[in-house]
């Protein structure tokens, strides 16, 4: 958009303003339009007229500017249709001393943040809205980060405030009796933008704003108005231990390299000691959730020196309580099986896989194909891990990892071609 | 999660090529597709939608002696099916992909009566390595 230094600058504002505004004049969707194109407004004048020296009153005030103009424009038009302009007054409360302001731009942040990831908006929704009115971000960048034409993305954005609109939502805190909840939802929809900053990236891309890195940013901002709330310490270790294995986890030629034959020494160590003492310091505290146990498990992986020192016992164990917590999630049977298998040899982890098929939401899922083409192989069946690899290729929806999983089908196949005998 | 939604024409579908429909039923049908894609793109899910030339203009390619093109026009007397066009959706899940397929298998067709023809639904294969959490 405008240059790192002066997205530094005003991304953090936007959540500010857009509070400041909706308290203003008690309409959220429009407040967070005339944010946006004050914005704009900044970025155009500022590289050339200098940075104002209250950057968030300028924000503020050319969005309310924005903002009266709109609501005049649209009562002109409203009496030219010679309707009855029935707009109620703005809902404007006395401004806020000097020194409560630093207080309610925590509280907006967090109120914004709440809102746009309110369980009421479908999750493709909440993120748009939450990378928008939170991130900062304009339209294009989240269009071209979701690859998707501008438009579409433009709608959905509208139709998410639509949906605030239309269902009453307040801008305010989450009352104490669903504030957990509400929390949670949050946390899903931050954790969402991570997993899409992987899954929609095809290699570097300097038009395109890194989503796993967004998530990191808008999380760390979470965990600092918040840094009592676990999950989110816990979730913000997750993101960061795993995100320190990015320049290993892609080949050259970009195809996915597993955990256990990545070049460690790629590893960003600076994530991973901040997240190894970040899960560490909240871990101490007891009553873990699954954000935490996830994070407790990346940080076993990263401290290991190399894949055979992994602490597969202990991890085993972490993944039975991440079980018992998440109340039958397959997945996470899955890779209890996984390490089962890493602790305990083979024929265990397959066993446990074995159970798991009767599963409907995991019957043909292409990870479980692959979790038992990795164990067949380490159990040396070479013939039926080829048969599960092939298969896990043709169920698999990402292009590297089914390339990944053919060239691994192709190279034991020719191996059990020269060395026929089977073990 | 992304989806290609490919409608078919199929000549032993039961209708007559659109070419040899009333004026009105054509212009129906032109109509009901202009507004799916508009609805596509207020619903938030359109990324691309494509109408193909029809099948009697199409090329065959194979590469020759060389690399270089040896061509065979269409049309082809065997082809009882070709892909008439397609959308690509951004949307919830599979159930939402199969609702959007539903409803342009029912386009209007001759009479005004839906044609039901058989719409493919393929997912779109991520370009990114998979999903690590």
């Amino acid at each position: 958009m405008a240059g790192p230094l002066l997205d530094d600058l005003l991304r953090p504002l936007v959540p500010q303003v857009v509070g400041v505004l909706t308290r203003r004049f008690g309409d959220f969707a429009a407040a967070e339009d005339a944010v946006q194109e004050a914005l704009l407004d900044a970025v155009a004048q500022w590289p050339a007229e200098g940075v104002p020296g209250n950057p968030r009153g300028w924000l503020v005030q050319v969005a309310s500017r924005r903002m009266t103009e709109r609501i005049r424009n649209e009562q002109a038009r409203r009496r030219r249709e010679e309707r009855v302009t029935a707009q109620a007054p703005a809902d404007r409360r006395t401004a806020p001393a000097a020194d409560d302001e630093l207080a309610a731009d925590r509280d907006d942040t967090l109120t914004t943040l709440f809102l746009c990831c309110h369980p009421a908006l479908t999750p493709a929704s909440a993120i748009a809205l939450t990378l928008r009115s939170v991130g900062g971000l304009t339209t294009a960048e989240i269009a071209r980060a979701f690859l998707v034409p501008e438009a579409t993305m433009a709608q959905r954005i509208s139709r998410a405030k639509q949906r605030i609109r239309t269902s009453g939502l307040p801008f305010r805190p989450p009352l104490p009796g669903e504030r957990a909840g509400r929390l949670a939802s949050v946390l899903h929809v931050l954790y969402l933008v991570f997993n899409e900053g992987y899954a929609g990236s095809a290699g570097p891309d300097l038009q395109r704003v890194e989503l796993a890195r967004e998530a990191i940013r808008l999380t760390r901002t979470v965990h600092d108005l918040l840094p009592d709330e676990r999950e989110v310490a816990g979730l913000l270790a997750l993101m960061l231990l795993t995100d320190a294995r990015r320049p290993a986890r892609t080949a050259r030629d970009g195809s996915p390299v597993p955990l256990a034959e990545q070049d460690r020494s790629l590893w960003d160590g600076a994530a991973v000691a901040e997240g190894v003492a970040l899960i560490t310091a909240t871990l101490v505290h007891g009553a873990v959730g699954p954000y935490q146990l996830q994070a407790a498990i990346a940080a076993l992986h990263d401290e290991a020196a190399t894949a055979a020192e992994t602490d597969w016992p202990q991890i085993l164990a972490l993944y039975g309580l991440l079980e018992r917590m998440s109340s039958g999630n397959p997945m996470v049977s899955l890779n209890r099986a996984v390490a089962a298998a890493m602790a305990h040899g083979a024929e265990t982890g397959l066993g446990m896989l074995g159970a798991l098929e009767a599963d409907a939401r995991l019957a043909g899922h292409h990870r479980l194909h692959t979790a038992r083409a990795h164990l067949l192989e380490m159990a040396g069946d070479r013939h039926a891990a080829v048969e599960e690899y092939r298969v896990a290729a043709s169920r698999t929806t990402s292009i590297p990892e089914r390339d990944h999983l053919t060239t691994r089908a192709a190279r034991l196949a020719a191996m059990i071609l020269e060395d026929p005998g089977d073990p | 999660m992304k989806y290609m939604v490919l409608m078919q024409f199929n000549a032993e579908a039961g209708f007559p090529a659109i070419g040899t429909w009333p004026v009105e039923d054509v212009t129906a049908h032109i109509a009901f597709m202009r507004e799916t894609s508009e609805k596509l793109v207020a619903a938030g899910e359109l990324v691309d939608a494509q109408g193909l030339a029809a099948p009697d203009q199409a090329k065959i390619v194979r590469a020759g002696e060389g690399g270089a093109p040896v061509v065979t026009d269409g049309p082809f007397p065997e082809t009882k099916e070709f892909l008439v066009g397609y959308w690509i959706i951004d949307c919830e899940g599979p159930e939402r992909a199969v609702e959007f397929a539903a409803y342009v298998s029912a386009a209007p067709g001759p009479g005004g009566r839906p044609l039901n023809m058989p719409i493919e639904v393929r997912q779109v294969m991520s370009a990114g390595p998979p999903e690590e959490l």
